[in-house]
This record gives structure tokens, C-alpha cells and sequence, in this order.
């Protein structure tokens, strides 16, 4: 699994964006969102998720459930 | 501007600008040390006349000086959307294009944007000499867009002032930065000194890539705000101070932030009340936090005004705003406008406008001090009286009763004619509300004053005042308030002298907190 905006939460404030370790974040339409391919849950990097961490509104970066759990150097090729 | 096109200047070459804003400058009553125009000229304070140093960089400043803003425009870019912490009065997420407050913006900016669309308004509105980068989020949490827009307005409108406000949380680490830009007005928000104030008024804040709770976070943020307040003065950068007055958890306690915050070196502070509409989605909406009345937030003002100058005339504006303070034209000036604009920067003709702004502004100041002269010795120096102002700026009574979206509010005793603040009565959101419900809600929202100043009014809503106690005045139409006030003010004095009226207290009014919408 990664992390993923939920759109019609997200004020498009940016925050995130230039909090991410792995860039994975940029704007789309209005709204921010991530690539699943570069986001590493920040496991490895910070304790908590940033994007979570900074976002003013709660519950709006939450983990994509449709997509694999992240896994550290070694797990997924 | 009907009255500046009556009196023309001869301005010659930028010689002769320069000449005509060094005479003004001198001979306008706000300029010279210890002139009696100057208290009414500053920020409003009558016993804590600015230092000349600092008056000469704040006099044409609209947020900084009372008297400025009735003569000069400034504009906000909204080029810093993140935050890093999180108050219970703001609630980013609502944008409604007619809702008016600070936090939320119709469009973000690209600095370079942001750069064209200073020079648009800067060609359009002469008197626009201010530039505030005030978020939507915090300035110093988008450190990299908020500097590069200054360095862009610096290169190609060096004359026009840069300030940013912000919560302070990242301050201390920015102001070598901020000095180096030449920013010389900095806003802090300061809401308390004690922690455990704090953690009433901050869920959250995000420090050292994590978020932080309660308490201990409030305990870093004080520290910041602090530190970096002290950073600023000692570089010599103008600080002003904003307090959000919160009922119940701060409203005390902003007397010792009052002094915190003077013994740091701030000059100016800015108590504003709180906006809680439970539709805006705040925490403090939400569950039920009231904002305070016009009397507990003029009391608070006035017990802090022996400590430090008051700023009394903030519209917590919406960090897009364009215009004079209490208009918003930024709808003129969206980003698809600005960048079909052909813009050039005429400096020249700016400063020949501004010059004959200073004329103006030194006319206003003429006519009060002339007319105060008259007042001394009367007597009666307990009667004090409200009146509430109709004015599109230039410090005229020249707006209409029924177009009027805010009125202006001046304290009158034998001192003269004090500024004290301004009441809003536009709706939130526009359409379908009857003449009747606004004419209440204007009722209520000046309901501590005797009289109301206006160029004109009809006849129906000028019953419904003189019923409410309020007295309608149109006599003195496009002349200037406080000269008007102190004359208004003497014959209310004769009156209550020859015992033709009875002087008493009006009751209290209320701060408009939301759509007024009455079934």
C-alpha cells in the first residue's frame, strides 16, 4: 500500500508537496496526488508519514488500500 | 478621488516630486515631532506618538497607519498556500467568492504571477503602495515562493513597500532572509504567552517533520514568536502584532501578550475579534465559541492603548485582497485578466498622484486641528459620544446610507475625533435578502452610536434610525469626518448644556460574524 489524497478533501495547499522525501507529490487539476510509485509511505525516512503529518485536514492522505503494502530495500522488485 | 481632481499640482520633473513631497511631508501635521495632528495621524493612539524614524516608514502604510488608510491601497498575492500549524479560528477548505476573511483565496499565484499582477494594480490604482504576501497558508511555511515574488517586485516596483505576515513559528530561522529582502513590516500573529492558553487555540503544530500536540507545541510556538520578534527589532524591521480576541480563553490574557509583545520591541498592536460562524467549519464555529461584542473588544483595545498603540481600523482581509482598506476589488484582477494586460510601470505618474494624495491628506488634517481649536474649553469632558461614518475613503463623508458596506466608527469627546473602528454590514453572500433585513442588520451593527454620518440617505430607512435612537446626518456630505464630528460634537454638547436633550449611554452592538440570514 501507499498513500493517496482523497480529492474532495484536499484544499490544494501544497504543504505536502514540499514536505515528501521522494517527490512523489504534485499538483493535477486543482488537487495534489501521489504517485504510488515513488511514495515509500516514508518508511526508512521519518516515523510518520509527512504528507499525513502536515495536511490541515484530517483524514485527506490516507493509505490506498487497492494498491500493495510498500515494502522496504529487499522486498518488492 | 472626485476631490483630488478639483486641486491640481504643478509637479514639473521628478525634481520638482520631489520637492512637493518634502513640503508635504513637513507641513502636514503628521510629519513633525510633537505636532497635535499628529496623534490622530498615526495609529490612533492619542498618548503614544510614534517615534519620527518610525513614522516616516509607516505614514503612507494602510495597515500600520489609521490615518493612511483612508488615502492609500495595498494588495495581498496569495502565493503561500501551506501551513504549519493549525488554529482553531481558521478552516481553509471554504472558499466562497463573496466570504471575506483571512485563510481562504479564490486562486493561488505563481510568483511570477504574482509579480505581473502587482504591476497591473500598481498601474491601475496609483495609491496601491503596500504589498503584503499574508498566505492563504503561513509566508514562512512556502519560504521559497514567498522570496522569490519579493525579489521579483523589488526589480521592477522598487518603490512600493514588501511586509509579510505570519505566525512565527518558522521565523527565527528566516529573518536574516527577510532582512535581506528588505521587507521592513513584518506581522506576527500572537494569541498568547502561557501554553496553557495555547493549547486551547492550537490543535497541532507540524515542527521538525512531525506534528506536535497541545501544550508542548503552544510551548514552541511561544518561544518562536518571541525570539523572532526580538530578531526583527533588533535588525531594526517594523513589527506589528495580531491577537485574535477569543472570549473565555485569551480576552484577559491579552493584556500581558500586550505587554510581551511591547517590551520586545513591537510598535503596533492589532486585537481583532474572533470570526466563529458556525458555517465557516472552524473548530471555534463549530462548537459554539462566540467572538466578542463591539464594547468588550473596544474595552480590551482601550485598557492595552496606555501600554502601546492600537491598531483599530484592521479588516481582516483575505489574503488576495486589493484596494483600500474595506473594498476588495481583486475581481478586477484575476490571473486570466492579468496576463491579458499590457502592463507598463510608470513610476512617474504614481508619485504625482501620491504627491497629490499628500495634499489631500494635509487639507483633512488642516480642517480637523482648525476645528479642534475651536472645541478647547467647553467643558463637559466626561460626555463622550459614537458616531458611525459613511465613507469611500479620502477622509470625506462621501457615501450613500443604502451603498454603504461598512461604517466607520469615531469615539467624540472634547479631546476631539478618535478613530476606534469600523463595522462591517455586507452579507456574506450576496441576493435574495429584503431592504428591510439589512437596514436591521445595519441597526444592530451601530447600535452604540448616536448619529450616523452619510452623504445622502432616503427617507424610509431615516425613520427607522431616528426610531432606533440613531440620528441620521447628511449635512455634512462629501466634507471631511473629523472636522464634521467636532462640529457635530459641539452642538450635541450646546444641546445637552441649554438641556434640550439628555445625554446617555447607548447599549452595545454587535460585530457582524456571518451571513446575516433572517427568514
Amino acid at each position: 500500500m501507499t498513500y493517496k489524497i482523497v480529492a474532495s478533501q484536499c484544499t490544494s495547499c501544497s504543504a505536502c508537496e514540499a514536505e515528501c522525501p521522494n517527490v512523489a507529490i504534485s499538483e493535477k487539476n486543482g488537487t495534489f496526488v501521489i504517485n504510488p510509485k515513488k511514495c515509500t509511505e516514508c518508511i526508512g525516512y521519518f516515523d510518520v508519514p509527512q504528507c499525513v503529518a502536515v495536511c490541515p485536514v484530517d483524514d485527506t492522505c490516507v493509505i490506498d488500500t487497492s494498491l500493495p503494502r510498500y515494502q522496504a530495500a529487499g522486498g518488492a522488485a | 478621488m472626485d476631490s483630488l481632481a478639483t486641486e491640481t499640482v504643478d509637479i514639473g520633473g521628478a525634481q520638482n516630486i520631489d520637492e512637493v513631497m518634502q513640503k508635504v511631508a513637513e507641513h502636514k501635521g503628521c510629519g513633525t515631532s510633537g505636532g497635535s495632528g499628529k496623534a490622530s495621524c498615526g495609529t490612533g493612539a492619542g498618548e503614544n506618538d510614534l517615534p519620527q524614524e518610525i513614522w516616516d516608514k509607516v505614514k503612507n502604510h494602510p495597515c500600520y497607519s489609521e490615518e493612511a488608510h483612508h488615502h492609500y491601497a495595498r494588495m495581498h498575492v496569495a502565493v503561500a498556500p501551506a501551513c504549519n500549524i493549525q488554529c482553531n479560528y481558521c478552516n481553509r477548505k471554504y472558499d466562497c467568492a463573496n466570504e471575506s476573511r483571512p485563510g481562504v483565496v479564490s486562486e493561488k499565484l505563481t510568483p511570477e504571477q504574482a509579480s505581473k499582477k502587482v504591476l497591473a494594480v500598481a498601474s491601475t490604482i496609483p495609491q496601491m503602495t503596500v504589498l503584503g504576501i499574508a498566505g492563504p497558508g503561513d509566508p514562512l511555511a512556502n519560504p521559497e515562493k514567498t522570496f522569490k515574488t519579493f525579489e521579483l517586485i523589488a526589480k521592477t516596483a522598487p518603490d512600493i513597500k514588501l511586509c509579510l505576515s505570519t505566525n512565527g513559528l518558522a521565523l527565527p530561522q528566516h529573518v536574516d532572509t527577510i532582512a535581506k529582502f528588505n521587507v521592513d513590516h513584518v506581522t506576527i500573529t500572537i494569541n498568547m504567552v502561557d501554553p496553557d492558553i495555547g493549547a486551547q487555540i492550537y490543535p497541532w503544530i507540524f515542527w521538525n517533520r512531525k506534528r506536535i500536540f497541545g501544550r508542548e507545541a503552544a510551548e514552541i510556538l511561544t518561544e518562536h514568536q518571541m525570539r523572532g520578534l526580538e530578531m526583527l527589532t533588533e535588525r531594526g524591521i517594523l513589527c506589528k502584532v495580531n491577537s485574535v480576541m477569543i472570549p473565555g480563553i485569551n480576552d484577559k490574557h491579552l493584556v500581558e501578550v500586550n505587554k510581551a509583545v511591547k517590551s520586545r520591541g513591537a510598535f503596533l498592536h492589532n486585537i481583532m475579534p474572533l470570526i466563529s460562524s458556525p458555517e465557516h467549519g472552524t473548530v471555534f464555529g463549530l462548537n459554539g465559541q462566540r467572538g466578542p461584542t463591539a464594547q468588550e473588544l473596544k474595552a480590551l483595545q482601550d485598557s492595552c492603548e496606555g501600554e502601546m498603540n492600537m491598531m483599530r481600523h484592521c479588516r481582516q482581509c483575505r489574503a488576495d485582497a486589493v484596494g483600500l482598506l474595506g473594498e476588495d476589488r481583486s475581481a478586477e484582477f484575476t490571473t486570466d485578466k492579468i496576463m491579458a494586460m499590457e502592463v507598463t510601470y510608470d513610476l512617474e505618474s504614481r508619485q504625482a498622484y501620491q504627491a497629490q494624495v499628500e495634499i489631500e491628506r494635509q487639507k483633512v488634517a488642516a480642517a480637523k486641528n482648525a476645528e479642534l481649536n475651536t472645541l478647547a474649553g467647553e467643558g463637559n469632558e466626561d460626555i463622550k459620544i459614537l458616531i458611525a461614518v459613511a465613507t469611500k475613503g479620502s477622509g470625506r463623508v462621501n457615501e450613500h446610507f443604502g451603498h454603504a458596506k461598512e461604517f466607520q466608527i469615531y469615539e467624540l469627546s472634547t479631546k476631539g475625533a478618535k478613530f476606534i473602528g469600523h463595522r462591517r454590514v455586507d452579507l456574506y453572500c450576496q441576493g435574495g435578502y429584503g431592504e428591510e433585513d439589512s437596514l436591521e442588520t445595519i441597526i444592530r451593527a451601530i447600535n452604540d452610536c448616536t448619529a450616523v454620518f452619510v452623504a445622502k440617505i432616503g427617507g424610509c430607512p431615516k425613520n427607522d434610525l431616528v426610531k432606533a435612537g440613531i440620528d441620521p446626518v447628511d449635512e455634512f456630505a462629501f466634507e471631511f469626518i473629523e472636522q464634521s464630528a467636532i462640529t457635530y460634537f459641539k452642538r450635541y454638547l450646546d444641546k445637552v448644556n441649554s438641556g434640550e436633550i439628555v445625554h446617555a449611554e447607548r447599549g452595545d452592538a454587535t460585530l457582524r460574524q456571518g451571513a446575516f440570514i433572517t427568514a
